[in-house]
């Protein structure tokens, strides 16, 4: 992180200063509906870091981290709401849960040389098995789904995360920032080096020594990790769980398109592409209302349309074309 | 007890082949230009609609315009390829897949704007006939849809067997260099390609829409189940297509009667994880 922000254009630190302070003082004068925009902004700024951790730099498709998703969130809050075991002591039950889940994926699919689309078709196959089962897993109200109390004591405290939308606002924007930071440290690091190497040319770096197998572990185990913490918000903040919803292709799916959008295997990517994108749909939406049309495909249409038109133009994502055009990349040596 | 089991295998076969038809689109596209099609269900789907309409608005029967809807669905494919997808080919697997989950996008979105959510059966006049053979009855439309299902296949096993053009596609496919020295057009023959891929996925969307009511919600399952059918039965292998949808509709339909039928897919894709850690090549692993 620290080569990262001295190697950082002094326009750069300023504008990220800027707009870290601007997300600090929101709350101030935006209302309930941007916040919980924002809020997911952050969302999938926290989750885009998390599957790029694993995509970008490892070089390893996941198409199931809504595997890892779910698992977070069914622990914390089933924990919460049969136990009553806060959030704080249940996201360190639903990390290695998820963790477990990914570590043996992983295992299954490094160790039998399953690569590329296969090994994202395994990560798929183990994500949709794993909702068709949670639809008949009576503990956690199967297909019916896994309610959190949302009024009086029942719904906690705020240290147990039962609050208003200022509690979730700042606690997603942390976990971005502390997502942020993470990734940036970790790409910095020899760890860091090592996905790279493996992520160009895997049978190169086993030649120099790297060894691929644990370098991809590893990746998977922060990554399937950091998803299961964002699970638990996911949980605590929407306070309903249905497995078709959390365990669904579509959650795996929306949580790549803003590191993909953003750009691949770089640490703003997915801070760039969850800006794009969240205000995107949602201004849209906005739209389309004031307009009194109620057609519900038709966000959707734009949506798919724009990830068409952006991996088409600009396939290496819309951060490293930015930077070069607000000068804010790293000064080449 | 047997002749129920009997029974339930049998119908399961019916649709397996339909389903092995769907397959066969993916295989071809997939194992010719090793393009990721993420938006196969959300043809299959199209395709349903396709009947529909045309059932709906000229109360034809969908055997009878399954050749039409493929042509159409063919030249659909053939233009795709040439102008949104050609730039893609040899690019990177999930710039592809982003590419492909926006079409599929716009797809399936296109149709709940059109069509609304709701299920839309076509109600032949001999939707519940059924043929008596020994202890067995095999529902009238089931038979029909899988013969059409086999003759579709056949033609196109045909054509990749004794056409020029077909033999030049499994050229591009064995050796695309070796293709591209001895002076093949492989653009052209990667449309062809996505256009035959495509006419399969029409054809199956037809007989699909006789067994299945159309609705815009089975798309993304039916890519998954076109995956799934096709890792299983090996990829670029014409046959194992459909195998590997004849195993995947007979394991759903045991599923489905004698466990429950919401758990029917767990077991394809169980099916699908050991496939992939055993026998990652599918059961009829081969080139095409």
């Amino acid at each position: 992180m620290n080569t990262i922000w001295f190697q950082t254009p002094l326009r750069g630190k300023a504008l990220s200063l800027l707009l870290l302070a601007i997300f600090a003082a929101a709350p101030i004068v935006a209302d309930r509906y941007l916040l919980s925009v924002l809020i997911l902004v952050f969302y999938f700024t926290y989750l885009g870091h998390a599957w790029n951790l694993l995509m970008g730099f490892a070089g390893q498709l996941s198409l199931g981290h809504a595997l890892y998703l779910g698992l977070g969130a069914y622990t914390a809050t089933a924990l919460w709401v049969l136990f009553g075991i806060g959030p704080w002591v249940g996201v360190f039950i639903a990390i290695p849960v998820a963790a477990a889940a990914g570590l043996f994926i992983g295992w299954l699919g490094w160790r039998f040389a399953i690569e590329g689309v296969y090994f994202a078709l395994l990560t798929i196959a183990f994500a949709e098995f794993t909702r068709i089962g949670f639809d008949h897993l009576q503990v956690t109200g199967a297909a019916g789904g896994l309610f959190l109390p949302v009024n009086g004591d029942a719904a906690g405290k705020w240290w147990n995360l039962g609050g208003g939308p200022l509690l979730y606002y700042y606690l997603s924007l942390g976990l971005a920032i502390a997502a942020t930071i993470l990734v940036a440290r970790l790409r910095q690091s020899p760890l860091g080096y090592r996905w790279l190497a493996v992520r160009e040319d895997p049978q190169a770096a086993q030649a120099v020594g790297i060894d691929v197998f644990r370098a991809r572990m590893l990746a998977m185990l922060i990554s399937s990790s950091m998803t299961a913490v964002g699970g638990v918000f996911y949980g605590f903040y929407y306070r309903n769980l249905f497995p078709s919803q959390v365990f669904d292709i579509g959650r795996s799916i929306e949580l790549i398109l803003a590191p993909i959008i953003g750009g691949l295997g770089t640490i703003f990517g997915p801070i760039v592409g969850a800006i794009i994108l969240t205000p995107l749909g949602e201004g849209l939406t906005g739209i389309m209302q004031s307009l009194g049309l109620n057609a519900p495909g038709v966000k959707a249409i734009f949506y798919g349309l724009t990830l068409m038109v952006i991996i088409s133009l600009q396939p290496n994502g819309v951060w490293p074309w930015l930077a070069r055009h607000l000068r804010l990349d790293r000064p080449r040596k | 007890m047997a002749a129920i089991t009997l029974n339930v295998i049998v119908q399961g076969l019916l649709t397996g082949l339909v389903y092995g038809l769907m397959a066969l689109g993916l295989s071809v596209i997939f194992g010719v230009m090793r393009v990721v099609n993420f938006a196969h269900g959300e043809f299959t789907v199209v395709g349903m609609y396709a009947a529909f309409v045309l059932f709906e608005t000229l109360h034809v029967d969908p055997l009878l315009v399954l050749l039409p809807i493929a042509a159409a669905f063919f030249g659909i494919g053939y233009l795709l390829q040439r102008t949104l997808i050609n730039p893609f080919i040899g690019r990177a697997e999930h710039e592809q897949f982003i590419l492909l989950v926006g079409l599929a996008t716009v797809l399936v979105n296109g149709l709940l704007l059109i069509f609304g959510p709701d299920a839309r059966p076509i109600n032949l006049p001999y939707s519940f006939d059924s043929y008596a053979v020994g202890p067995m009855f095999l529902d009238k439309i089931r038979v029909f849809a899988a013969v059409a299902a086999i003759a579709v296949a056949a033609a196109l096993f045909l054509f990749f067997r004794y056409t020029r053009t077909g033999t030049a596609i499994r050229a591009c496919a064995d050796n695309l260099t070796g293709a591209a020295v001895v002076g093949l057009d492989v653009t052209r023959l990667y449309a062809v390609t996505f256009g035959l891929g495509l006419a399969c996925v029409g054809a199956a969307g037809t007989l699909m829409a006789t067994i299945a009511d159309a609705a815009p919600g089975l798309a993304q399952a039916y890519t998954l189940l076109a995956f799934t059918i096709v890792i299983i039965g090996g990829l670029g292998s014409m046959v194992g297509a459909l195998i590997g949808g004849v195993l995947i509709g007979i394991s759903e339909a045991l599923a489905g009667f004698y466990i429950q039928p919401s758990m029917k897919s767990m077991f394809s894709f169980a099916l699908l994880i050991i496939v992939l850690v055993l026998r990652p090549q599918g059961l009829m692993g081969r080139r095409l």
